[in-house]
């Protein structure tokens, strides 16, 4: 799973059967320090998560399309599946 | 799954049975600002996007599950079209 910050959600209207009903969100992927890094990515909102939200995404497709649609086997790779509340960080020496 | 501008289209008249009738298109994937971001790649088209559009693909094993030969050879494959670039919506 990768951390990220969610910026926002995107509208599509034309999109494969399995997206219906789902919202797909614009995420940053950051750092445990809360950095931007990486690259944007879309994922699934699996958890109700909103703009501004650290969350766990998980970037495999069993478990994306399971998480985000309850099945399996869906051109889904990526799924929101966890809003962070903190993270704990040993301090550097 | 990423966001990408499409950006051209590829003919190839050899290629694997279950890729007939496929379209290839050439995308540019974009970051959040809708610049790109890494190099272009070749996509499987499952929504019927075209030239110019604001598309999103997905990448891996996954991106053959839109089609019914799921054996279809593709790691790339464009699943849904933005309505505008103003519907990309951040904060």
């Amino acid at each position: 799973m990768i951390l990220a910050k969610v910026l926002g959600n995107i509208v599509a209207t034309q999109k494969n059967v399995r997206y219906e009903n789902a919202s797909v969100m614009l995420c940053q992927q950051i750092t445990p320090q809360g950095e931007e890094t990486g690259s944007t990515i879309l994922a699934l909102n699996a958890v109700d998560a909103g703009v501004g939200d650290q969350v766990l995404i998980v970037q495999e497709g069993w478990s994306a399309s399971t998480a985000a649609t309850g099945e399996p086997g869906a051109a889904i790779d990526s799924a929101i599946v966890g809003v962070i509340d903190y993270i704990d960080l040993l301090e550097d020496e | 799954m990423q966001l990408a501008r499409v950006i051209g289209t590829v003919v190839a008249t050899v290629k694997n049975e279950s890729l007939v009738g496929r379209k290839l298109l050439i995308i540019q994937p974009l970051n959040k600002d809708l610049k790109p971001q890494a190099k272009p790649m070749v996509a499987v088209d499952s929504v019927g996007a075209g030239i110019n559009e604001l598309v999103f693909w997905c990448r891996g094993k996954e991106a053959s599950f839109p089609f019914k030969r799921d054996d279809t050879p593709t790691d790339c494959t464009i699943v849904g079209i933005v309505d505008s670039d103003e519907h990309v919506c951040c904060g």
